[in-house]
């Protein structure tokens, strides 16, 4: 299994091992990883994919797992993405998410893989987007991606995601904090979380309260706010059912081309980090700067120059600027 | 860019409800770079074989004090083995006497570790070991 090719091959074959190594390949930018992912583009896009972010401890992974043990009651085949933060400092991570899907770990229609987020900072690792893809390609009917416990403003999920939920819980924050701007804005579903426990009812109405007094988002979705509580299996069914209600309206607005927008935001990010590597990777064209700088220019000026060199005189402040002098 | 991370499984497998040790294994691994899966308690050879195969770890470190060791550890090499994850640098730790360390040994386990050993010293060996499997495998690339 060392080759895009066979590893597609497998992939499609229902091979696990090939599955994993695939997703190790996304991980560990490996030159075989764009390669495979050509090989299976055209079974990508089938699954539904579902993500789960909200705080540390409201109860993400909890949750996700009895979604997925639901999604398999009604016979659909679920592949889980966890990712977990990596330490600043020593760039290592402790993946604890499956200790929570321990039941799942038996059952073949389930794949769960741990990530760590490495050096991105937006709720997901690097590799998220290529995960899910190899997952979709795999075969599976549901993904659900569970992000790192996030703040008030990661929101990389919205990218991996056709619906996203924001999971709460009781004892957080007032209801200002529902009002705030950030990562409420980016939930299709708001979830409260530990429903059984105190203050759940008031962070519900501070939550209906905050979403109704918003303007209706662009796109006509009226944001529901479901109360669960995933330990004691309550609120499921009509979690998954305000799911249902979000994807048929993605159907309605045009499921493909929200898709298109988010996979646009992928090919952002992957130019993004190619320039980096070009400027700041060994060798790259970034280390002209100290001199630069010992020779007196200044950081504008020599951003200027390397980015010249990186675009090959396409600039399109440039190009404004010599229409300007040229209509002067 | 990314650069390949050790991935380490620690697994507990059997009736054996103490995981101090394990847990103080996986937090030195993790400050020491790599990234670590952590189980939790009372898992099956099969279940620790699975998710080795779904997380694609380089290293699987068994931890048992329960002294069944001589049964379990065998059986999670198989089924390691039957999901071609055979490659995996395989290790562990706990109360096993240095006999059965050797027969292990033998069956084709690397270093076993015993109480009283600097946390630091396994994960210098660990790294150590998969840096060269990952040398023999970019040999046969």
């Amino acid at each position: 299994m060392r080759d895009p090719k066979t590893i597609a091959a497998k992939l499609f074959e229902g091979d696990r091992l090939a599955l994993s190594r695939s997703i190790s390949w996304a991980e560990d930018a490996d030159p075989r990883f764009p390669k495979t992912l050509a090989c299976i583009w055209e079974r990508v896009g089938k699954a539904r994919r579902l993500g789960v972010t909200g705080p540390p401890g409201a109860g993400k992974s909890t949750l996700v797992n009895e979604l997925a043990r639901h999604l398999r009651e009604a016979d659909r085949t679920v592949g889980i993405l966890a990712i977990d933060p990596s330490s600043p400092f020593s760039g290592g991570a402790l993946l604890g998410d499956r200790i929570r899907m321990e039941d799942r770990t038996k059952d073949s229609g389930v794949f769960i893989r741990s990530m760590a987020s490495r050096e991105s900072h937006g709720g997901l690792a690097r590799a998220s987007v290529d995960a899910c893809d190899v997952m979709d390609a795999f075969g599976f009917d549901e993904i659900l991606v569970e992000t790192v416990g996030v703040g008030q403003a990661e929101y990389d999920i919205v990218g991996a995601a056709d619906t996203v939920l924001v999971v709460l819980c009781p004892g957080a924050g007032d209801g200002i904090q529902a009002m705030k701007a950030g990562l409420l804005e980016v939930a299709d579903i708001l979830v409260v979380n530990k429903s059984d426990l105190p203050g759940a009812d008031r962070l519900q109405t501070d939550l209906e309260e905050a979403t109704h007094t918003r303007d209706i988002r662009r796109d006509g979705w009226e944001v529901p706010v479901v109360g669960v509580s995933a330990a004691k299996d309550e609120g499921l069914d009509k979690l998954l059912g305000a799911v249902d209600d979000h994807r048929a309206h993605l159907e309605r607005v045009g499921l493909e081309a929200v898709r298109r927008q988010k996979r646009a935001q992928q090919v952002k990010r992957v130019v993004g980090e190619r320039l980096d590597e070009e400027l700041w990777g060994d060798g790259g064209l970034g280390g002209r700067v100290d001199s630069a700088l010992n020779a007196g220019s200044t950081a504008y000026d020599i951003a200027e120059l390397l980015l010249q060199d990186v675009l090959g005189g396409k600039l399109m402040a440039q190009t404004r600027d010599s229409k300007t002098e040229a209509a002067h | 860019m990314s650069k390949r991370k050790i991935k380490v499984l620690v697994a507990k497998p059997g009736l054996d409800g103490h995981d101090r040790g394990a847990k103080t294994v996986a937090t030195v691994l993790r400050d020491q770079g790599m990234e670590v899966v952590y189980t939790g308690l009372h898992q099956t050879p099969e279940m620790i074989a699975e998710v080795a195969l779904q997380e694609d770890v380089d290293v699987v470190g068994l931890s048992i004090l329960s002294g069944a060791h001589m049964s379990l550890f065998p059986r999670i090499r198989e089924e390691l083995k039957a999901r071609g994850m055979g490659h995996v640098l395989l290790t562990g730790g706990g109360i096993i006497p240095v006999e059965d360390m050797e027969t292990l040994h033998s069956q084709g386990f690397a270093k076993l570790f015993g109480p009283g050993t600097n946390t630091v010293e396994i994960a210098e060996w660990i790294q150590a070991e998969v840096e060269k499997l990952w040398s023999e495998e970019g040999a046969k690339q």
